[in-house]
């Protein structure tokens, strides 16, 4: 696999970029592999680059039911920050953020992630407070992050609405630099890539339809393309954990909703960074193409239909324009949904499982883009050595029996 | 966009109403002897099934009462509504 460089711009130029080789290969499974990852999204691919760069197992497939980035790697509106709330969290999503800071240099793959910042609106009393604790915690955890008042909002964002008199004034905003936006499908792409570089068979169009066990160990999967063995399994499945897991025999604390996002036509800049409302309960940005990325909350009816509800794309469009007035009459281009798998915390389920070999990676909800790279470096420690990394040790299955919940319910000041 | 049927109300527009989750569970009896697993089991772990999924609705701007849908979570089609405590209709599995 060739490093792409400028050098290698200039050389594909000369025979009009006919020539480039192709960026990862479509391979046959083979019948055994060392380490098996059911879930060909950026979080999936995330753990078999990690798996094969920093434990040095290479002998790895990657299985995909559909095309790698198809589901919630391609739906999502691209925010990374790592603001949140508790300390476990905030380690955790934080580790991701400074993977993001130099991954496009360590894949040789532009992700095109953009620090532009985040602002996360607060509209009453409550909020200020409440974004005023939030500041300090990330400051105590060494994460970067501010509280401004509306004249600093006014001026970054020219086009929010900030008069006293409106609907949901706006009191200040938590304000996080370094966070932004990354392109999603290169994120996918970038990792499948520095996978396959290693070794790594990434296998399209395989779906898996049972864990093969024997005396509660994994030995493998039977897939649409046959059985494929190996003693270790990862899911990395996002909204069908919860399908996962009924083939091998245990229950999720999962719900699986419909969350759905929109893209406007393309506009002159107008919106140089990320705006999210707690209160009035969206989020905007704009893509370096022009057009505004828009998504709010989750349907509140379970679904795996990859598709939302029309009353949640008013919902959504209501909040953007009480936000930004100005936009009332941009119009719509592309309107999509995701199935994003909720847990009763908010916060992932990064783990053992009462399957020996079997781990999961599941429950990102919301939330789990600004997370690949860190959830992917977390994970492949995890499948690697049996046991979990210090970052996942407090996000694993059994909290749900002891107790101990990281509610990040709100308490991340988004819209989860 | 769903259209629910109250079975007090009738048709009624998915605006209407709000969702309480998985039907037909129990709250388990004799709670102080429950272990730390039956609690989970309770409180957290759902079936979250792909396919046909019994669940509570509230009609929550209208008669304000908890009733019960069958419904399928891929296709979203409605198989019928009926009252808390009764049992309910099967639908076809497509």
């Amino acid at each position: 696999m060739s490093k792409y460089s400028i050098f290698s711009l200039a050389r594909n130029a000369m025979s009009f970029h006919q020539n480039w080789e192709k960026v990862w290969r479509s391979p046959e499974p083979k019948k055994q592999y060392d380490v098996i990852i059911v879930g060909g999204g950026g979080h999936g691919l995330a753990t078999a680059y990690y798996l094969a760069k920093e434990h040095g197992i290479k002998n790895i497939a990657v299985l995909e039911k559909g095309w790698i980035g198809g589901g919630n790697t391609g739906r999502n509106t691209t925010i990374v920050r790592s603001n949140y709330l508790w300390d476990e969290s905030a380690h955790l999503y934080e580790k991701a953020m400074k993977l993001w800071e130099g991954l496009s240099q360590d894949l040789n793959y532009n992700v095109m992630f953009s620090q532009r910042g985040v602002y996360n609106l607060g509209h009453n009393l409550q909020d200020m407070r409440d974004i005023e604790r939030r500041v300090n915690a990330n400051r105590l955890n060494g994460i970067d992050g501010y509280v401004v008042g509306p004249e600093e909002i006014k001026r970054a964002i020219p086009a929010l609405n900030v008069d006293a008199g409106c609907r949901y004034p706006v009191l200040g905003a938590s304000f996080q630099p370094r966070a932004g936006v990354a392109r999603h499908d290169a994120v996918a792409w970038g990792f499948a890539r520095g996978a396959d570089q290693y070794g790594v068979d990434i296998i399209q169009n395989c779906e898996v339809t049972a864990i093969r066990q024997e005396n509660g160990e994994v030995t493998g999967v039977e897939t649409s393309k046959g059985t494929i063995l190996a003693n270790k399994v990862g899911v990395v499945v996002a909204g069908h954990c919860s399908v996962l897991a009924d083939m091998a025999g245990f229950r999720l604390p999962i719900e699986s909703h419909p969350l759905q996002a929109l893209v406007s036509e393309p506009i002159k800049p107008v919106l140089d960074t990320v705006v999210m409302s707690n209160a009035v309960h969206g989020y905007v940005s704009q893509s370096d193409k022009g057009d505004l990325v828009i998504g709010a909350g989750i349907d509140s009816y379970t679904g795996y239909g990859q598709r939302g509800s029309f009353s949640g794309i008013e919902h959504t469009v209501a909040a953007i324009i009480e936000m930004f007035p100005i936009f009332s009459r941009v119009r719509m281009n592309r309107q999509w949904g995701g199935i994003v798998d909720t847990t009763p915390d908010a916060c992932p389920i990064i783990g053992n499982t009462p399957v020996k070999g079997l781990y999961f990676n599941c429950g990102w909800g919301t939330g789990g883009f600004k997370a690949t790279p860190g959830s992917g470096w977390v994970f492949a420690h995890n499948v690697a050595t049996g046991a979990p990394h210090e970052l996942n040790a407090a996000f694993g299955l059994d909290r749900f029996t002891s107790g101990f919940l990281i509610d990040e319910h709100g308490a991340a000041g988004v819209a989860h | 966009m769903l259209l629910i049927e109250c079975p007090w109300c009738g048709e009624r527009d998915e605006s209407e109403f709000s969702y309480a989750g998985e039907a037909h569970i129990a709250r388990p009896l004799e709670t102080e002897k429950l272990s730390d697993e039956e609690w989970a089991n309770y409180l957290f772990l759902r079936k979250n099934t792909k396919g046909l999924h019994r669940e509570q609705w509230n009609h929550a701007a209208g008669c304000r009462r908890y009733f019960n849908v069958e419904r399928n979570t891929v296709s979203y089609k409605i198989s019928g509504s009926y009252k808390i405590g009764e049992q309910g209709p099967v639908g076809d599995e497509t």
